[in-house]
This record gives structure tokens, C-alpha cells and sequence, in this order.
């Protein structure tokens, strides 16, 4: 405590005070400031009730909201990242990775599962984050091209949410040729006249949006995503301008034509299993009278 | 010639053999040997120089302002090459060139970055960088090659895609996406050569093949070093560190099992005999594709199906 700080009265000191939430149970909406019951936004998908920000959402919590319930099966989860450069910057990969790996539960960045979307056989993928910025390794396109033979094996459509920073620099060429890999995989299921939804969520940037997050035969942005091919900043540097207001957000990608729409998150559930309907040449949902298992 | 800071030993010695010949040429003395004795020593200084170079300085000999540039191999090795402009929606990017020409008499497509030479040049051809629409001209060329059947041979050099506001609005990332899964899928045969710099994405985007040749000095990488190092080590004089670290050198991407062949550069790299590393390209271009002709489109196909799938090192499964 600072002697400006004893002189003050008592009262003035306990205003100043900040407001300090219990870790866990309260949590601030990172656009409107407001304080939100975690529990209550969990039921509403992370999505702001205010102000409808959509904010981060982990990927097996996506799955399991996004799939019926309990119709869900993990694929390769057998699949674990290795170090092939023994790359080290800073701090060595391989520790990287543990840590990752421990404050995550998760094996490195991408879970993809089999299940049922409103009744329909499907395949969805979706990126951890908060793993690695969601970098795409080895482990992250093997596992997108498993979700990919699985689809072939059983004639099922592929949905994947993309949330990554782009290749992961600690497998350097490796990581590059994923791209390759990936989008030769979705040339398969292409041929193989199967639907694959993209839905690009805050932030898909880099190699990632460069290859399978870019080749959805419907593209679908979250609101206010950030998604681009060179990040920001590094735009910034090279055109040394200030960038345009709302630039390489869903909204600017939906103008220039490069995604098919933006939906809300609450609603990824039945518009694209109305799609997918469509697609796989079957009766709407309703029609079917297929139990809703809304959250 | 010019030369690199690590070339300095033997840029002291060129410029005293070059001061001998102009004293010779006004002298009656003979100093022919003289000259013949230091270029002999120039010889080996830099043999042992070019044994032993860092990655960092293959980096440097890859982005040489002398060495051999897409246009300089279309001149030396093919015959017959027109030049075919635009992706017939928005523009003509001069960063990435292509067209038919003609190979030891063979017709196939070639698609290139094309760096400038002078600052002119440069500037009009974005330092090697394209935009979407050098991606979708390249894409319309290979679309092209494979209705007449025409082999695809893609020169990779360029620092990466142009990150730019309107790379970013005509959608940069689809026209490397749509290129990655065109190529995949190509019912012709591919050979990719990285030449110089191979940056990432921008370079991949021409170079989804069926072999992967390497010049000695070149370098291909997810990302360049200076950004690996500002990213990694927070500050972009690490770059030595992160060239080392990404393994982005021929030699090393070879032993990784990643390019089906390295080719020798001439001493001292190829800008300093460009003949001779066009013949040893021609020679390895005409193997490969000899290959790669004699199997059927499905076979074809499968093959490079199988090569893709099997990119990447994980455990488990």
C-alpha cells in the first residue's frame, strides 16, 4: 500500500475496489462488458445473451452440442503429434506439446466424430483453439483425412469448424504439405459425390484457410469471425495503411463473395442439417418426424 | 558478380585476379600464371566455403539477385513457349507466368514465379508475390494442359502469397485452397522444381506433384525465417535460428523423405554457370516425366493419392 493510498478514507478505498468475480462462476462478455452467469451461457452456446457476440467455444464442446445426443464416437483419436525436426525455439515443441496437452485435455488440436446430426449419419470435425492457436501438425491432417475415409467407408457428409492460426511453424514443411494433403482428401469426397460443409469460426487464418476451411461446397462464417489468409498485422506491415473498418471479418468475406452465409451459432444445428437434407437427397427433418434434440 | 557477405574471401580474390588481367593487358610482363595460381586458390577457397553453409546462407544463395529466374530456364531448356496472360475474371498477375512450350521437342505446360531482375521489374512483378489471380491463372492454365494433355511442369520461387487488403478481398485463400485440390486431382503428369525460394503457401499452390525436385541452394519452408523468428523468438534476428530449426534446406528435406531428388549447383551456386544448371534441370525434368508418362491416368492418379496421404509424422493408429 502506497502512503497516498493510507491517507485515503476507508469508504473511498472499498469503492475502488475492482469487482473481482469468482473464478469460474461469472464470466465478462469480451464485447459488452457484461457480467454473465457462466451456467446460462453455456446453455446458450457461449453466445452473448446481450449483445449476441459469439465468443470462443472449446471443440469437444461444439461437437457435443452440435451432434444429437450421445450419437457421437471419437475417430483416430489414437492419432498423437511427434516431433519429427526436434524443433526448438524458446522452449522445445515436445514440451510445448505437453503443456498443450495437459491444459487442454485434448491430443493436439483437431477432434473429429462420427454421429448423427438430426438423425443424419455424419462426420464433423472441430478445432481446439486454445490448443496450439489450433495449429495444423501431422496429427491435425490425418485426422481430417480419416474423418474423410470414414465419410467414403459409410457415404456420409463432413462438417468441419475451423478455429486455427494456420500451420504449425514446429513442423515446418510437414505441416505445410497438410494442406496439400487435406484438400486432396476433399477432391475424393468430391468425386465421391458427397456434401462437405465448412463453417469458419474466430479465427480461421493461414494454412488453414488456405486448404479444407476454403473448399466447403457451402462456406459458413460465424458472426464477426475473424478469417483471412495473412493476418492483420501482417498486412498492416506490408501495405503500412490503416485497414479498412470491419476488414477480414465474416461480414467482409460474405461481401466479396467468398463465403455462402452467416449463421448464428444456435442455429448451425437445423440449417445445415437442412442442407445436408437436401444434398443427401432425403425428406426435410420435419417430414421424416425425427425427434429434436435441441439443447 | 556479385557476392554474398559470407563470399567476401573469395570476392577479395576475383577482384585481384580481375586487377592482374587489366595490368596484363597494358604490361609486357607475363603474369599469366599468376592469374591461373590465384584462380586455382579462388577454386578451392570456395569449395571449402561451400562445404559447410549454414542454412541461413543457403537462404541467402536461394534469394541470390543473380540466380536463375523461371524466364532464364524457359530460355535455356524449353523451345517454343508462348506466353499465355490473365485468369479471364479480374487481372494478369506478372508474378506468376506460364504456357505451353516445348521439351526436347514434347509439348507440356510450364507455370513459374517470375521474380524481377531490375527494381522496374521487381516492383511490376510484386518480388515474385502473386495475388488470387496469378493462382487462378496458373489454375486455368493446368485445366488447360490437362484437356490436351499436356505434362505440367511447375518453377517454384517466390517469398509466399501477397499479403495485401486486395489479395485478402479477392479471396487469396480460396485460390491457393482451389489449387491444392485441382492439382490433387490433375489427370496429367506433375513435376515441381523449387529453383530459388519456396514461401510457404504461395509456393505449395503450383506445387502439388508427382516428384519434387530440388536445386541444391534452394530452400522450401511453411514460413520464412525472418517470420518464423519474429513469431517464435519474437524477434526477427533469430533468423539464423529458425532456418536451422525449420529444416528447410534441399539436403535436409531429403534425408526428412519429403523431395524425390536434389540437384547439384554448379561451385559457388548456379547463377555463376546458369548453363550448366539448366542442363542438369532439362536432363532431370525429361527422367522424371518419362516416368511419369509411361503409367496410366489411373495409375497416375493412385500414386500421387498415396504419395499425399502418407505426408506427416504422428504416433498411434
Amino acid at each position: 500500500m502506497t502512503w497516498f493510498e493510507k491517507i485515503i478514507p476507508s469508504r473511498i478505498k472499498t469503492e475502488r475496489r475492482t469487482r473481482s468475480v469468482p473464478e469460474g462462476l461469472w464470466m465478462k462478455c469480451t464485447a459488452c462488458d457484461a457480467v454473465l452467469y457462466r451456467a446460462e451461457l453455456e446453455r446458450n452456446l457461449h453466445v452473448c445473451p446481450k449483445c449476441s457476440h459469439h465468443m470462443r467455444i472449446g471443440g469437444r464442446e461444439r461437437l457435443e452440442y452440435f451432434l444429437d445426443e450421445e450419437s457421437w464416437e471419437e475417430l483416430a483419436a489414437e492419432i498423437e503429434p511427434e516431433d519429427p525436426l526436434r524443433f526448438r525455439d524458446s522452449k522445445r515443441y515436445r514440451d510445448r506439446l505437453v503443456q498443450a496437452q495437459k491444459s487442454t485435455e485434448e491430443k493436439d488440436a483437431l477432434i473429429v466424430m462420427a454421429g448423427k446430426l438430426k438423425g443424419l449419419e455424419v462426420v464433423a470435425g472441430a478445432f481446439e483453439f486454445r490448443f496450439l492457436g489450433g495449429s495444423m501438425g501431422s496429427v491435425v491432417g490425418e485426422r481430417f483425412v480419416r474423418a474423410v475415409d470414414y465419410c467414403l467407408a459409410h457415404r456420409t457428409p463432413l462438417i468441419c469448424f475451423s478455429a486455427s492460426g494456420g500451420a504449425r511453424m514446429q513442423e515446418a514443411l510437414y505441416s505445410l504439405l497438410q494442406m496439400a494433403k487435406t484438400s486432396a482428401a476433399l477432391s475424393r469426397l468430391a468425386a465421391a459425390g458427397l456434401p462437405y460443409i465448412s463453417v469458419l469460426t474466430d479465427p480461421t487464418t493461414g494454412g488453414v484457410s488456405a486448404s479444407f476451411a476454403m473448399l466447403g461446397d457451402v462456406n459458413i462464417g460465424e458472426p464477426k469471425a475473424l478469417i483471412g489468409f495473412a493476418g492483420p498485422r501482417v498486412i498492416q506491415q506490408t501495405v503500412r495503411e490503416t485497414l479498412p473498418e470491419g476488414f477480414q471479418r465474416s461480414e467482409f468475406l460474405l461481401d466479396h463473395g467468398a463465403i455462402d452465409m452467416i449463421l448464428d451459432r444456435r442455429d448451425m444445428r437445423d440449417r445445415i442439417a437442412g442442407l445436408l437434407y437436401m444434398f443427401m437427397g432425403k425428406p426435410a427433418p420435419e417430414m421424416v418426424g425425427l425427434k429434436e434434440t435441441e439443447v | 558478380m556479385s557476392f554474398l557477405e559470407f563470399e567476401q574471401p573469395i570476392a577479395e580474390l576475383e577482384a585481384k585476379i580481375d586487377e592482374l588481367k587489366f595490368v596484363s593487358s597494358d604490361a609486357e610482363v607475363n603474369i599469366g600464371e599468376e592469374i591461373a595460381r590465384l584462380r586455382a586458390k579462388s577454386r578451392v577457397l570456395t569449395t571449402s566455403i561451400f562445404a559447410n553453409l549454414t542454412p541461413w546462407q543457403i537462404t541467402q544463395l536461394a534469394r541470390h539477385p543473380q540466380r536463375p529466374y523461371t524466364l532464364d530456364y524457359l530460355s535455356t531448356i524449353f523451345t517454343d513457349f508462348q506466353e499465355l496472360h490473365g485468369d479471364r475474371m479480374y487481372a494478369d498477375d506478372w508474378a506468376i507466368i506460364g504456357g505451353p512450350a516445348r521439351l526436347d521437342g514434347r509439348p507440356v505446360m510450364v507455370i513459374g514465379q517470375q521474380k524481377g531482375r531490375d527494381t522496374k521489374e521487381r516492383v511490376r512483378r510484386n518480388y515474385g508475390m502473386p495475388k488470387p489471380e496469378g493462382y487462378r491463372k496458373a489454375k486455368r492454365l493446368m485445366e488447360l494442359a490437362e484437356r490436351f494433355k499436356l505434362p505440367l511442369v511447375t518453377l517454384i520461387d517466390t517469398p509466399g502469397a501477397y499479403p495485401g487488403v486486395g489479395s485478402e478481398e479477392r479471396g487469396q485463400s480460396e485460390a491457393i485452397a482451389r489449387n491444392l485440390f485441382v492439382m490433387s486431382s490433375l489427370k496429367i503428369p506433375i513435376v515441381s522444381v523449387v529453383i530459388g525460394e519456396g514461401g510457404s503457401g504461395g509456393a505449395l499452390a503450383i506445387g502439388v506433384c508427382d516428384r519434387l525436385v530440388m536445386l541444391q541452394y534452394s530452400v522450401y519452408s511453411v514460413i520464412t525465417p525472418e517470420g518464423c523468428a519474429s513469431i517464435l523468438w519474437k524477434s526477427a534476428d533469430k533468423k539464423e535460428l529458425a532456418a536451422e530449426a525449420m529444416g528447410m534446406t534441399a539436403d535436409r528435406l531429403a534425408k526428412l523423405g519429403l523431395v524425390d531428388e536434389v540437384l547439384r549447383e554448379p561451385l559457388g551456386g548456379a547463377h555463376r554457370d546458369p548453363q550448366a544448371m539448366a542442363d542438369a534441370l532439362k536432363t532431370s525434368i525429361l527422367k522424371h516425366l518419362d516416368t511419369l508418362t509411361a503409367m496410366t491416368p489411373e495409375a497416375l492418379l493412385q500414386a500421387r493419392h498415396d504419395r499425399i496421404r502418407g505426408f506427416g509424422v504422428y504416433s498411434g493408429g
